[in-house]
């Protein structure tokens, strides 16, 4: 089966095929990936299930994806996020 | 188990926003006051609305003044317990418009406001843009109100039955009202309930702020009033940086809340929360209590306000709910002493205006119970305008 390869905050992870960006990242050692936006607290997968919103990335850009419903796909760029990760909207 | 035997003045049936201001004012006006709900406290629709304490959208008439008061006493129940420990937020409403009809209704509406004491400022379209940098470019005229608040209904519901509580009131949730309990005159002494620690209470007067709910309870009295449930849902998207900034709404809405169709209507109304969530309001169908979501219901309040604020149309919505608004065909709510079952007083009905209402209607029943002059005249409230619809 063909191993998937994306990149978090710049260094390589595998994944298996259909895997979700959670999930490889638990399996690659990382327990949290997200900083809470009031005080900074970290967060990783909670639920697992798609409610709680806290294992949060940026994914190609797009901020907010919840890593344990994203499938990994060749070549993303999955990034940690910071606050609500849409800081440019504010005004 | 033991029983206590339960006496009252005042029962409040309905731990809503609006019983819990019942219960707030009639306690601290030397009341003893008994509160209780089927469910639990803020369970029906206080916790599924939007927590609106709006001005802009009354016309003028018995329900603007009303909303003038409650207004007032919104500001200094902020004041008293806190404004952050219930998300008080004095934000301002901004009313807006699209097409040159909306725009010339919503001058004659800002005209009319004005002359009844509602701060209602026409702004030009680039003044609209300093208020709300995200509107749509296509937005040709607006009104600043700068009266409207927001609050978290269901931290005020709490905070306000505890201040209830600690002027000697007592609350029972899970406790469902079965039967009107009768003096020999006919008049209502009580009520029985399915509570094996709270079966009886008596009480000189029953409160009926059971909301949408509270048709079914005055017919369990013998005395209906026409409330009906009208369906609305609200949109959550995920949270954001600071990026609405007022209540933003169509002039349309104000057009929907009066209006008589049963059809859906759908226009819209966004706000942020504390959370920085932002919720996408209030779509309007008469359905009965049926809980089932409506897909292209959702559907079109999100592309209405994607039509107001075009950035959220890249941001994604977390879920959606939905609540049962309490109307009456006349869209005024029901408050007073009903005339078929001495005893009985209603305070239910505000339809989607529960929220921001509560704060009059409480202090106009603590002022009628206690045989003081009401603020407000309120006749056009009396359930007994009813009468030729019911008989």
């Amino acid at each position: 089966m063909d191993v998937i390869r994306f990149r978090f905050d710049g260094r390589g992870i595998e994944a298996e095929q259909g895997q979700s960006i959670g999930a490889a990242l638990i399996a690659a050692g990382y327990r949290s990936w997200r900083s809470t936006r009031r005080t900074g607290q970290p967060r990783g997968v909670f639920c697992g299930i798609g409610v709680c919103f806290d294992c949060l990335v940026t994914v190609n850009g797009s901020p907010n994806q919840r890593a344990c419903l994203t499938e990994a796909r060749h070549d993303d760029q999955v990034a940690t996020q910071e606050g609500a990760g849409r800081d440019h909207l504010a005004g | 188990m033991e029983v206590a035997r339960t006496t009252a003045d005042v029962l409040v049936v309905g731990a809503g926003m609006v019983g819990a201001a019942c219960a707030y004012y009639c306690s601290a006006a030397g009341l003893r006051v008994t509160v209780l709900d089927r469910a639990a406290i803020a369970g029906g629709t206080t916790s599924a609305c939007e927590g609106n304490i709006l001005v802009s959208d009354k016309e003028p008439g018995a329900e603007l003044e009303l909303a003038l008061l409650s207004n007032r006493l919104w500001a200094a129940l902020g004041a008293e317990l806190g404004a952050a420990s219930v998300e008080l937020h004095h934000k301002g409403g901004v009313v807006v418009a699209k097409s040159p009809e909306a725009a010339g209704g919503l001058a004659t509406l800002t005209a009319e406001q004005r002359r009844h004491g509602i701060e209602a400022v026409d702004v030009a379209p680039d003044r609209l843009f300093e208020l709300e940098p995200n509107l749509a470019p296509d937005i040709t005229a607006g009104a600043h109100y700068p009266q409207d608040m927001q609050v978290q209904p269901m931290l005020a519901t709490a905070e306000l039955l505890r201040r209830a509580r600690r002027h000697g009131a007592s609350v029972h949730t899970g406790t469902t009202v079965v039967e009107f309990l009768r003096g020999s005159g006919g008049e209502i002494t009580g009520v029985r309930t399915d509570a094996p620690d709270v079966p009886t209470i008596s009480a000189g007067w029953v409160i009926n702020a059971a909301g949408s709910w509270g048709g079914s309870l005055a017919e369990l009295a013998a005395a209906p009033i026409p409330v009906l449930p009208r369906k609305g849902f609200v949109l959550v998207t995920e949270p954001l940086p600071p990026v609405i900034h007022h209540k933003v709404y169509t002039a349309e809405y104000v057009a929907n809340v009066a209006s008589d169709d049963a059809a859906l209507q759908t226009s819209v109304v966004v706000e942020s929360t504390r959370a920085g969530t932002v919720l996408i309001g209030a779509s309007r169908e008469r359905v009965g209590f049926d809980r089932s979501v409506s897909i292209p219901v959702l559907r079109m309040l999100a592309r209405q306000a994607i039509g107001v604020f075009p950035f959220l149309s890249d941001v994604a919505l977390l879920r959606s709910y939905l609540g049962f608004r309490p109307y009456c065909p006349d869209h005024l709510p029901v408050i007073g002493a009903d005339h078929r079952a001495p005893g009985l007083v209603h305070a239910c009905g505000h339809e989607g205006a529960g929220i921001g209402l509560a704060a009059g209607t409480g202090h106009l029943i603590a002022q009628l119970l206690t045989d003081r002059e009401p603020d407000l005249d309120l006749a056009p409230f009396h359930p007994a305008r009813f009468q030729e619809v019911t008989t």
